[in-house]
């Protein structure tokens, strides 16, 4: 038997330390751990609950509009206050825009390089693997010139040394699979995404008026003012600037990152049998389409392994999802007034306890969620199971198409229960890459056709009732259900609880000593080399960690801060 | 010569959010002209690249991690310095600000000068103001900045009247 400890597994979105032990080269026990101490709650007492989202957006550099929008969702729901049509598809087109920056900067910029081998890509042929390009798509960005440019480019770097984002990478390790040709193809869009994910952005900051952190949100709507005729504010001319990027980001997204997903899914295949782990599921719907948060452009929902057995979330009053969300602590390094077992985040309560790490006992600075009481996966695979049982034709479409063509690269066909899987998530996120790009060519055609009417309002003006109102707000964010959840007493924030997608994924043990999804994934997972553990990184980069706690902090004295520790 | 000075760090965590601290400050005393830009760059990795794309330069200013200096000192690093001091903490799944001046590099659009002020913090608590010594290091930091951006040809006025909020 054999232990590896990874400390720390990320480190710009934060702090997560993997151990594993490993028994006749597959893992047997897992232990996640957050090993940073997040308490925004202690911040956000007393303030005004207008500026929560502020401070919220600063949890994290990964996901600042995500826990900005939550945020101010949360309040307007404790208020009973409705959003105005055009601030929510504003908003609506930010998210959309926020989560295909962030599912193609995943899959390209930090999830490839797990299965994607760079130094083999300088061997491949630039007309072989244009070639491979043509029978997949007719991707304009697949021509030779363009391949070979992007080959002799990454010659050039990798010869001067400066190895940058590639350095520690696991070239030549036994379980890269794809042939140089693939590798090289995949390497030209790597490059490419890094253009395609700035145009993303640049909808982002154009309608959030800053970028990376958005400043025209507000309680009850957006700060946008809309006119048609003047150049200061969101004008038709701008608005149609914002249309020619999302053009833009099309033909990138269905016909380079689809295909992508598809070759390393089928030359993988062998990682559809790895990684489901908690195969009960839940997501939420988002993009509302109306006032009040009770029609969505995307469905979301709880499955519970099983897709007929699909249970939608309808609305911002939710009592099926307000009900059921429990946060537990045994093994988490914090008590509760009690020793209650798990408690619900109106209750929640942030009292540290610090004791080491204990594998059987506290090991984790993250809480661990659950849904009626049992552990939940979140993420795009949620969501897109959701989405599928839903009946959501865009999505259904989608996730066809590149079953299809990962099954012709294969020449088999795979099944749609290959997704609960480690390669599964990852395929996952792609086809929801390419739903929220067309819900944002509708987002946009919806605020411009509700402007066209002659419609202008962006905000509703909150309004504090003396005493204590409640609320929460839900947003599907890149990496699965964000809630905020607010207690407001007299017009003051009482209570503030983030409940974000990693503390589902990530959290330890709960109260039942049941594995969170990132512990039960990796179970059953093979490791050829307990020093450099790729298989362990391929399993949770699959689900996109983030521990939305951020420390930036750069290292005068150069020490090497990734240790990988094989006893 | 377009210039982007960008602060880094979490302000929920007291020192920690130094660097985003002194470029607020900046950008309120100062008059700036038009090619040099402030910009608090919060946590963020991958998002920034859009902004220090192209530019000629760049001045980052952060909380810096140093077993020599004592908490509130201030550091300039540039040149060999950065790309040394970058070289040990690269991964593939961790983009951070060395990983977007790398992938900058490989497009040729990396700002020739690069600059990082650093700040030595006394606190990582929760909490969102500085410490007594996190204090002075900012100041300092105000101050190196300014002198790297005279270096760079750029004159700031200070405003008369410094400006309210962002």
């Amino acid at each position: 038997m054999s232990r590896i400890t990874i400390d720390p597994i990320t480190r710009i979105e934060g702090h997560l330390r993997i151990d594993c032990e490993v028994t006749e080269g597959k893992v047997a026990k897992a232990w996640s751990s957050g090993t940073m101490w997040r308490g925004i709650e202690v911040i956000l007492k007393d303030r005004d609950p207008r500026d929560a989202w502020v401070f919220t957006q600063r949890i994290c550099g990964v996901c600042t509009t995500v826990h900005a929008v939550t945020s101010v969702r949360a309040v307007e729901n404790a208020l009973g206050l409705e959003v105005p049509l055009n601030a929510q598809f504003i908003r609506n087109m930010i998210i959309t825009a926020h989560g295909i920056h962030d599912h193609i900067v995943h899959f390209y910029h930090l999830a490839a390089l797990d299965w994607v081998d760079i130094v083999s890509a300088l061997k491949g042929d630039p007309e072989a693997a244009a070639k491979i390009g043509a029978s997949l798509s007719d991707y304009a960005g697949n021509s030779v010139p363009e391949i070979r440019a992007v080959r002799d480019k990454l010659t050039k770097f990798v010869e001067s040394g400066q190895l940058g984002p590639y350095a520690s990478g696991y070239w030549g390790h036994p379980a890269m699979k794809l042939p140089p040709e693939i590798n090289l193809l995949a390497a030209t869009h790597y490059l490419q995404a890094l253009e395609v994910q700035r145009v993303a952005n640049q909808i982002v900051t154009i309608l959030g008026a800053k970028s990376p952190h958005i400043q025209n949100l507000a309680v009850g709507g957006v700060a946008n003012p809309i006119n048609p005729e003047s150049q200061s504010t969101l004008t038709i001319e701008r608005l149609f600037a914002v249309k020619t990027l999302i053009d833009k980001l099309g033909d990138f997204i269905h016909n380079a990152m689809m295909t992508d997903t598809a070759a390393v899914g089928a030359l993988y295949a062998d990682w559809t049998q790895y990684g489901a782990g908690v195969t009960n599921y839940l997501s939420v719907p988002d993009l509302p389409l109306d006032t009040k948060g009770t029609v969505f452009e995307l469905p979301g929902g709880h499955v519970p392994g099983d897709l007929n057995a699909f249970k939608p979330i309808t609305s911002y009053q939710d009592a099926y999802f307000r009900d059921g969300v429990k946060e537990a602590v045994k093994h988490s390094w914090y008590d509760y007034t009690g020793n209650a077992g798990a408690l619900h985040p109106f209750d929640g309560e942030t009292t540290p306890n610090y004791t080491d790490f204990q594998e059987d006992g506290k090991y984790s600075w993250v809480k661990a969620p659950t849904f009626y009481d049992e552990r939940a996966q979140v993420g795009p695979l949620a969501n897109v199971l959701a989405m599928y049982a839903a009946g959501h034709e865009p999505t259904k479409r989608h996730l066809t198409k590149l079953i299809e063509v990962a099954s012709s690269v294969a020449g088999s066909p795979i099944p749609l229960a290959a997704l609960h899987s480690t390669v599964g998530r990852i395929a996952a996120r792609t086809v929801r890459c390419a739903v929220l790009h067309e819900a944002l060519q509708n987002q946009w055609q919806l605020l411009l056709d509700n402007i066209s009417k002659g419609d202008f309002d962006t905000f509703n003006r909150p309004v504090f009732p003396k005493g204590e109102v409640r609320g929460f707000g839900y947003h599907e964010a890149p990496r699965g259900v964000l809630s905020h959840w607010v207690v407001i007493k007299d017009g003051k924030i009482d209570n503030y609880q983030c409940v974000v997608p990693s503390t589902w994924n990530a959290g330890p043990r709960d109260q039942n000593d049941a594995p969170g999804p990132y512990e039960a994934s990796l179970v059953d997972n093979p490791v050829a080399d307990p020093t450099l553990p790729l298989e362990v990184l391929r399993t949770v980069h699959s689900f996109d960690p983030c521990l939305a706690c951020a420390v930036h902090l750069v290292d005068e004295d150069r020490e090497p801060i990734v240790s990988v520790k094989a006893m | 010569m377009r210039i982007l000075v960008l602060g880094l760090g979490n302000i929920l965590l007291s020192d920690e959010g130094a660097g985003v601290h002194a470029v607020e400050r900046l950008g309120k005393r100062l008059a700036l002209p038009p090619e040099v830009e402030v910009l608090d760059g919060g946590t963020c990795g991958m998002e920034l690249l859009d902004q220090i794309s192209g530019r000629d330069a760049l001045i980052v200013v952060d909380a810096i991690k140093s077993k020599k200096r004592k908490p509130g000192d201030t550091v300039r690093l540039a040149g060999a310095d950065i790309d040394q001091f970058f070289r040990t903490r690269l991964s593939p799944h961790q983009l951070g600000l060395s990983d977007v001046l790398a992938l900058l590099d490989m497009t040729g659009a990396k700002p020739a000068e690069v600059v990082i002020v650093g700040i030595v913090p006394a606190s990582l608590d929760l909490g969102l103001s500085l410490s007594p010594e996190a204090e002075q290091g900012c100041e300092a930091a105000i101050g190196l900045v300014i002198a790297e951006l005279e270096r760079l040809g750029v004159s700031a006025a200070t405003r008369s009247s410094p400006v309210a909020a962002e």
